[in-house]
């Protein structure tokens, strides 16, 4: 069983992040409007629509919530799905899509996230493993979870704070010629992120994501209908999924990930080596996530991300393209939009569509979607046929 | 005194063991007959081998910081008043658990020996912390 070329994506749609969004905006408003975009930009029309996965809005969650989105959005799918993987969810949708393509269940598969950076009627269970184990101390949210993620490979391997700060520099250099990034308008140095606030040993300010509103698609389609689409056919070439732990104190290893099946899942379907990838868009909420994904998906030895990091330019211009659109840390956190702006980015740069930041030739993309803390992993190896 | 307004576990039939013997300021664990694994946190199966056959043992307390961090912007209003730290602690029994370490910020290094001890939050809640050894 693979993937391979069993599908394409053919359209995207993404909207520049808002700090504060207009007060009249919802998700399903702002689905809405990445539909009729993403529609517009594949070349399709509503009703070639048959398939509908979506990621559940923290800010208006509820029961049956594909059906109520396609019935707003007038769409009668043959699948339908929330996907709940975190910011893995992106992803995940991508290859999601092509098995159902490849079943013959759909033919064109809209996989579609949009979110306020507000929560709305939280269905959390009273009694979770979370509120009861960890909660009492404090450990809420996802910044320290990656901080003792972070300082566990420093004292492993010897990672530095400049090494980690070196990552957001550059996807920032990127980020100036992204004109939908919510950080676009100054550069960055090492300095200045280590001289930001000090927010969670040992991560500072600008090596946080920074939570705001937003939303993406994307159409994956079937051979027949990527063939005569309007834009150039981006193929999934492999896919892998893998997770080993929710909290991440119970993760086998804080340092080595669940990204690494993934990847190599990924790969050996794709049939390609490392070597021969053009760009890559990992999952990006703090900077050690990048790391260990370079390591973890083996673009570099285990424990050697830091020194990998300083040797490369991984700006669009550079020997070892990296989150040219920015990266979340410089694009911003729009919830499940966030994980999407890797997809969106790898696909924009595939079809030739990268603009100022366009990397040369560039023909295979890897992608990791990243849900929790380093819990749920999809890795993606994206196309385009000369 | 003040009012303790930090997030407390709402023990459950699977946990109330553990919390209480926090209670009696002991570290209990379960452990499965079958594969002779300790367990943390509760649950009504082993998740190494699914069986059912777990019981609780007193632990020594003893285990070795795996890593922490200090916390100087809260997530929540709740932890928002002072930095803490918060760390994971692997015990000599072999779990992991999520814990704060109470120590001198300049003398805490992953892999130091720890210890733990029983903080009294409430007068019916007892959260299972750790100092150096
Ligand atoms: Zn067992």
């Amino acid at each position: 069983m693979s993937l391979k070329r069993k599908a394409a994506a053919i359209g995207i749609a993404e909207v520049k992040p808002w700090k504060e969004p207009p007060p009249d905006l919802t998700p399903l408003k702002l689905m809405a409007q990445l539909t009729a975009q993403v529609l517009d930009d594949a070349g399709l029309e509503k009703k070639d629509l048959d398939g509908f996965l979506v990621g559940m809005p923290f800010a208006d969650p509820g029961m049956l919530y594909p059906a109520s989105a396609c019935e707003v959005l007038g769409i009668n799918p043959r699948m339908l799905n929330v996907v709940d993987i975190g910011g893995a969810t992106p992803a995940g949708m991508i290859w999601r899509a092509a098995a159902a393509i490849d079943a013959g269940m759909c033919r064109a598969v809209l996989c579609i996230v949009a979110d306020l950076n507000k929560l709305g009627d939280q269905r959390v269970p009273v009694v979770s493993v979370q509120r009861e184990f960890e909660s009492p101390y404090g450990n809420i949210g996802a910044n320290c979870g990656y901080a003792m993620i972070a300082h566990r490979h420093m004292y492993e391997y010897g990672t530095k704070p400049e090494q980690m700060a070196k990552i957001a520099v550059d996807q920032r250099t990127n980020a100036l010629r992204n004109p939908l990034a919510t950080f676009n308008d100054k550069p960055l140095t090492i300095e200045d992120v280590l001289n930001s606030r000090m927010i969670v040993d040992p991560l500072h300010l600008f090596e946080i994501v920074s939570p705001c509103s937003g939303g993406a698609a994307v159409i994956v389609a079937s051979p027949e209908i990527a063939k005569r689409a309007k834009n150039p056919p981006v193929w999934l070439l492999g896919a892998g999924e893998y997770s080993n732990h929710a909290s991440i104190t119970y993760a086998p290893s804080l340092t080595d990930s669940p990204i690494k099946p993934a990847a190599d899942l990924a790969f050996e379907m794709a049939g390609v080596e490392r070597k021969d990838i053009d760009l890559v868009c990992p999952y990006d909420c703090y900077t050690i996530t990048v790391l260990i994904t370079l390591e973890d998906a083996g673009f570099c030895k285990k424990g050697q991300g830091g020194p990998f990091v300083m040797e490369h330019n991984l700006t669009y211009a550079g020997d070892f393209p990296c989150n040219t659109h920015g990266g979340q840390l410089s694009f911003g956190q729009p919830g499940l939009g966030g994980g999407m702006s890797h997809v969106t980015e790898a696909i924009r740069q595939l079809m030739g569509r990268g603009d100022q930041r366009q990397v040369r030739n560039a023909a295979l993309a890897y992608v990791n979607g990243n849900g929790g803390i380093m819990s749920e992993q999809v890795s993606l190896i994206l196309e385009r046929r000369a | 005194m003040s009012e303790y307004t930090k997030p407390l576990p709402r023990p459950t039939a699977t946990s109330r063991p553990f919390w209480d013997a926090a209670k009696r300021h002991e570290l209990m664990l379960q452990r499965c007959r079958v594969c002779n694994r300790f367990i943390y946190y509760p649950r009504d199966r082993c998740p190494n081998c699914l069986s059912d056959r777990l019981e609780w043992q007193k632990v020594s307390g003893r285990g070795t910081l795996y890593s922490y961090t200090i916390v100087r912007r809260a997530a929540t209003r709740s932890f928002a008043d002072k930095p803490y730290v918060l760390a994971i602690v692997e015990l000599d029994e072999g779990p992991r658990m999520t814990t704060n370490l109470e120590a001198p910020v300049d003398h805490i290094k992953i892999g130091m020996p720890v210890v733990a001890y029983f903080d009294d939050v409430t007068p019916d809640h007892t959260l299972v912390k750790f100092r150096p050894a």
